[in-house]
């Protein structure tokens, strides 16, 4: 049996700490509310954070892989008014697709500035969420945009519908959670996505076409948003232009929280789930013990910073930064 | 050995500057100093001589205070000292002059030389008026062409050196360190950079010279210790020595040139370069290596070594030249294209282009053939973990397990994944950059021999190495670089440390009598 | 060396010709296509800029030091709203009925202290943790906005003062309050960067760290002045803005951040650290705002702004990148 020092539970709290607060904080919201753990809270957590919970996953990817995305809260914009409005042109059966393409061509540019051109992916997005954003507007000519008509359409069940009386959008968050934690523990691509994270140079040295997996990442990226955007348009059935305006920031959040270090390399689509979770609980279990709506901010900042600091102090063993 | 010699010109017995006895620094698994003992005498130049590897680097960082010796003392004039930071160092009077220039580029001259010390004015201003005159007062002393105000950034490497030299002037300088201070200087530059030495000098301030070149160690300095393996060999006085008794104590043994013959027969050209140039980096390389082969490259850094390994294996775009591999033209656009064509890179930094510190073993092993070990869409584990079992076994890699992080394991285990990585893939040409480098010396002979066998079983290898020793010991040939040309490819019957040395020194004389 | 100098100078003018280029074209452009028949580079059309370039500008002067420094803070939309909420809800508070328009004056040092206080605590986390402050101010951002929720809910906090929107819409020597605020912003932060000690020491850190630390500089105080500096100008801009207003949203500020770091960037300030201009970011701020009235001018829907400005952004980093790209021969990684 290996011993219990103070470093191994250092590191072992450092691993799954995110987990250990996840279930510590699930105990603690049971017992003051035993209401929590109720089926229809749970569900209805999960599919409130399905949105936020998509595009974290392809958030992920662009993570590890050593990049930023903070476009994709316009992209999302950009996806649902482009839905919307082409569904009442083209019809739903044409319109998801013609919205999948026109987003992926966006993360395509991204990737390609990014990968190809190695341009600084923190500018790059900035300057694209203000492009993207731009974009949506003149699109959409500045106006909210709405279905005509919101009966006889079935283009709601991504948002509305059930399947076996789970609905469709906690079905779409976990169903591709699942696809893309496969894709990045199982296939190749994860692997290089890893290597170019943690080290680029060393990942080029050993044959990796580097632009092209960061081109993916992005790519994945965009078809997470594209499916957010499905999901918020089915939904409401009509939307605001603005309305993944922010969200850019509260989805690194939950990357973060889950884990993924943002030099790179490091993360998994598990622990992002997690982070997205602990993030829709919080918010869901500080109203059920009777505290307002917006003190979910102050307790995800508490978290966010306590769960990085662990993280690093167990790495270099000491709780303070050496900065002098 | 001589031991502790008497100093240069010791009519009178002078207090050293700096006096170190028994520096012992170990880390897990190295002894990296063992038992340094040697004094600096004021105004006397004192070279630090050994191969890389053999400690300077740590006994430079134990007494910039960065490291804490394990054992022993530092002795600043008549006082023991413990080292606590560089900047400590510097209050002791220690200064250092580092290979790699620590400067803020962007700020000024006077910024540099009085950073972390601006004089101040009320309220927190920079009082300029002073900060200008008295760097320009030690400028003047340095007799340099530029002023306190130029912008760093705008300087030559060694007006920048010179930025440095001038920032330990402004302490009462008891020592001054100069690591490698030649490296990129031209000759016109070193004279001036000799000329301010020697004015340090006659003001009494002792000086710490470390420097492989040989020419600069015998024109400047008075004594000489050498360092080998982490330990102390001893100090020469440079007037009543000589080259061969250097290096023979740096090395620790006559040349074993006997053991670089082939002892077993070249197959035919895997690999051929024919006027290889790119850019100013090197021109008009050829060369050509057989199966079986080892090819080894000799040079100073800078030479263009690497830069030919790299623009082989597709990382620099070759300006001019030809590559054949088994006969046939190829075009490298790419490390992908390379492999492809069967050529792979051990290259001269393991921990940041060989290898992926925060993945397993096993994942770093198979990283270039990832693509190719699929079961259906997913990657084969099993197959994955049969390669690195067998790479394991064959090239004796010491690790727990598969799913050992690479950056926990020991530099020469971790320069055996790189070379398993390669291997797995079976490539025709393998080069090896600067193989030992970093690595214990028990581990180097293991490299080499690894190297040697690999030869023995028809790999086509191509060794960069700036140790002497190393390409003499694995090569059957051996290309001497200059300043970006292949100046002569020596045979082992006709290679000697002499010519060898002429031939990366740019002298031409032997390579004309010998043709 | 002559070419590299050419090229930091053609950098360091970047912006300035940049602005030309704008003042030149919509000048031409708004001849041909203007609906007003007012020219572009009319006197209280530009007056006016200045004045609209404030808020953001400010701030984007605040986040100038705290780039130089090697850090980004991400908070400081949150900040702004926050002070903007301290300063017109103090100035209805019971304990100040009695003073009249005193309050004002309170109120002013309550925003802008609330604002240094919450810039010294994400300098603190910074500088203890060791959390990049990317991490660190991206939690804030997030919990500074909960505060602002937390505050007043969804509703507007409001509060008008007459002396004090007189004083804010006021014109001094021609140029308005929040204009000479601006200016002496950028004047004050200019003289702190580049006179004072602080300053120095903060461009050495983000230049080359570890000289400065072997140099004895105490990196995380002076980390920690920046980060208050930015919490100071973060309030004094949400001060000048709402003296005016007098009404803030919860939502007010909102991408903030994301727009003074644009204005930085444009201005020719590294990520990385170690570089940068006050007076440059300065020129980005106008040449943002420019853009802004220029395409507004012309005619152009307001929307395509945005779109232009992103595309300006990436075309800028590209620009730079190969500037200073060294040749065919350099290795490829």
């Amino acid at each position: 049996m290996p011993k219990i020092t103070k470093a191994s539970l250092g590191r072992f709290l450092a691993k799954q700490g995110i987990l250990i607060a996840f279930i510590l904080f699930m105990v603690g919201f049971t017992l003051a509310n035993e209401r929590f753990l109720a089926p229809e809270n749970v569900m209805g957590v999960i599919r409130s954070s399905a949105i936020l919970g998509v595009m974290a996953l392809g958030v992920t990817f662009v993570v590890i892989s050593g990049n930023l995305d903070l476009s994709v809260g316009s992209m999302m914009s950009f996806s649902t008014i482009v839905v919307l409005d082409l569904h009442d042109k083209l019809g739903p059966t044409l319109a998801i697709p013609a919205m999948f393409a026109m987003t992926l061509c966006l993360g395509a540019i991204i990737g390609f500035l990014v990968g190809y051109l190695k341009l600084n992916s923190l500018i790059v997005t900035l300057g694209m969420l203000s492009a993207i954003h731009g974009l949506t507007l003149t699109y959409s000519g500045g106006k909210n945009m709405d279905i005509a008509d919101k009966e006889g359409t079935w283009f709601s069940v991504f948002g509305q519908g059930e399947l076996l009386g789970v609905p469709v959008p906690i079905l779409l968050f976990v169903g591709l959670a699942a696809f893309l934690g496969i894709v990045l523990s199982k296939t190749p691509f994860g692997r290089k996505i890893y290597a170019v994270g943690g080290n680029g140079v060393a990942a080029t040295f050993s044959g990796i076409r580097r632009p092209r997996v960061v081109l993916g990442c992005y790519l994945v990226s965009a078809f997470c948003v594209a499916t957010a955007g499905l999901l918020q348009a089915s939904r409401s059935l009509g939307s605001q232009n603005t309305v993944g305006q922010g969200l850019e920031l509260e989805v690194l959040a939950a990357v973060i929280l889950g884990g993924a270090s943002l030099l790179g390399g490091s993360g998994t689509i598990f622990k992002t789930v997690i982070g997205v979770l602990i993030l829709g609980f919080i918010q869901n279990g500080l109203l059920l013990v009777g505290l307002q709506f917006y003190a979910q901010y102050v307790v995800t900042w508490v978290i966010i910073i306590l769960a990085v600091w662990l993280d690093i102090a167990a790495k270099r063993g000491k709780l303070l930064s050496p900065i002098a | 050995m001589t031991g502790q010699s008497p100093s240069a010109g010791a009519d009178a017995p002078r207090t050293p500057v700096l006096r170190l006895e028994g520096i012992v620094k170990t880390f897990p698994g190295v002894r990296a100093l063992d038992g340094v003992s040697f004094d600096v005498l004021p105004g006397e130049v004192h070279a630090l001589m050994g191969e890389n590897g053999a400690g300077k680097s740590t006994l430079m960082k134990v007494l910039g205070g960065i490291y804490q010796p394990d054992e022993g003392q530092i002795i600043v004039g008549e006082k023991p000292v413990v080292m606590t930071s560089p900047l400590q160092a510097k209050a002791t009077g220690i200064v250092f002059i580092h290979q790699e220039l620590s400067l803020a580029t962007e700020l000024s001259v006077a910024e540099n030389v009085y950073l972390g010390e601006l004089p101040k004015r009320s309220f927190g201003r920079v009082d300029w008026k002073t900060l200008y005159a008295k760097t320009n007062e030690i400028l003047g002393r340095l007799k340099v062409g530029f002023d306190a105000k130029t912008r760093v950034g705008d300087l030559s490497i060694a007006n920048q050196q010179m930025v440095e030299i001038a920032r330990a002037l402004t302490v009462d300088a008891k020592a001054v360190i100069f690591d490698e201070p030649t490296a990129s200087l031209t000759d016109a530059e070193k004279v001036v950079l000799f000329d301010v030495i020697a004015d340090l000098q006659s003001q009494g301030v002792g000086i710490i010279y470390i420097s492989h070149r040989m020419e600069e160690i015998f024109k400047i300095t008075d004594r000489i210790s050498v360092l080998r393996d982490g330990q102390y060999r001893g100090t020469l006085s440079t007037a009543e020595t000589n080259e061969d008794e250097v290096t023979q104590l740096m090395i620790g043994r006559k040349l074993d040139l006997s053991r670089n013959v082939s002892h077993h027969d070249l197959g035919d050209v895997t690999i051929e370069v024919k006027g290889l140039s790119c850019g100013n980096l090197f021109q008009d390389v050829s060369f050509q290596v057989r199966a079986g082969e080892v090819l080894g490259f000799y040079g100073l850094v800078g030479a263009g070594r690497t830069e030919i390994a790299e623009t082989l294996f597709g990382l620099r775009e070759p300006s001019a030249g030809q590559i054949f591999v088994q006969g046939e033209e190829v075009q490298i656009h790419s490390p992908a294209d390379a492999i492809s064509k069967g050529i792979s890179l051990v290259p001269e930094d393991r921990k940041g282009q060989g290898l992926v510190l925060g993945m397993s073993c096993r994942d770093n092993m198979t990283l270039p053939q990832i693509e190719d070990l699929k079961a259906g869409p997913f990657v084969a584990e099993g197959a994955e973990i049969a390669i690195f079992d067998k790479y394991r076994d064959n090239l004796d890699i010491r690790t727990p397990g598969w799913r050992q992080l690479v950056g926990n394991l020991s530099g020469g285990n971790q320069q055996k994944i790189v070379i398993g990585k390669w291997l797995s893939m079976h490539p025709n040409v393998l080069i090896v950059d600067e193989p030992t480098r970093g690595i214990d010396v028990g581990s180097k002979a293991v490299i080499h021999d690894l190297i040697r066998s690999l030869a023995a079983q028809g790999y086509a290898i191509i060794v960069i190495s700036s140790e002497m020793p190393e390409v003499l010991h694995v090569s059957d040939r051996i290309a001497a670089m200059y300043s970006g040309k292949l100046m002569r490819t020596f045979t082992s019957d006709e290679v000697s440390e002499d010519n060898l040395i002429q031939a990366i020194s740019g002298l031409k004389s032997d390579q004309a009598a010998a043709a | 060396m002559a070419s590299g100098m050419l090229s930091t100078f053609l950098k360091r003018g970047a912006i300035w010709g940049f602005i030309l280029v704008e003042l030149i074209f919509f000048s031409i452009a708004g001849e041909q296509l203007s609906l007003s028949d007012k020219a572009f580079m009319d006197l209280d059309n530009m007056l006016l800029l200045f004045k609209q370039s404030a808020p953001i500008g400010i701030i984007a002067i605040g986040m100038t030091i705290i780039m130089i420094n090697g850090n980004i803070d991400l908070s400081v939309g949150a900040i702004f709203a926050l002070a903007a909420i301290v300063l017109l809800d103090s100035m209805t508070w019971p304990i100040f009925a009695g003073l009249g328009d005193w309050a004002i004056p309170l109120a002013w040092i309550l925003a802008l202290l609330a604002g240094v206080l919450l810039g010294a605590l994400n300098g603190f986390i910074v500088w203890k943790t060791g959390i990049d402050a990317f991490i660190v101010t991206l939690g804030s951002m997030l919990g500074y906005r909960g505060l602002v929720f937390i505050y007043n809910g969804e509703n507007p906090t409001s509060h008008l003062n007459w002396t004090l929107v007189d004083f804010a819409e006021a014109q001094w020597l021609g140029l308005h309050t929040a204009t000479w605020f601006l200016l002496g912003a950028t004047f004050v932060i200019w003289f702190i960067m580049n006179r004072t000690v602080h300053g120095r020491n903060a461009y050495a850190i983000g230049n080359n760290r570890e000289a400065a630390v072997n140099a004895g500089i105490r990196v995380g105080p002076h980390m920690m002045i920046n980060f208050m500096l930015i919490g100071f100008l973060a309030a004094l801009s949400a001060v000048v803005f709402y003296s005016e207003s007098g009404s803030v949203n919860p939502n007010d500020g909102e991408l903030y951040e994301l727009w003074a770091i644009t204005a930085v960037v444009l201005g020719g300030t590294k990520l990385t650290g170690g570089s940068g201009s006050i007076i440059s970011t300065f020129g980005g701020v106008l040449a943002i705002q420019l853009l802004r009235k220029g395409l507004g001018h012309i005619g152009a829907d307001t929307e395509t702004v945005n779109l232009v400005i992103g595309l300006i952004l990436i075309a800028v980093l590209f620009l730079d990148r190969q500037l200073n790209i060294k040749g065919k021969e350099e290795l490829r990684v």
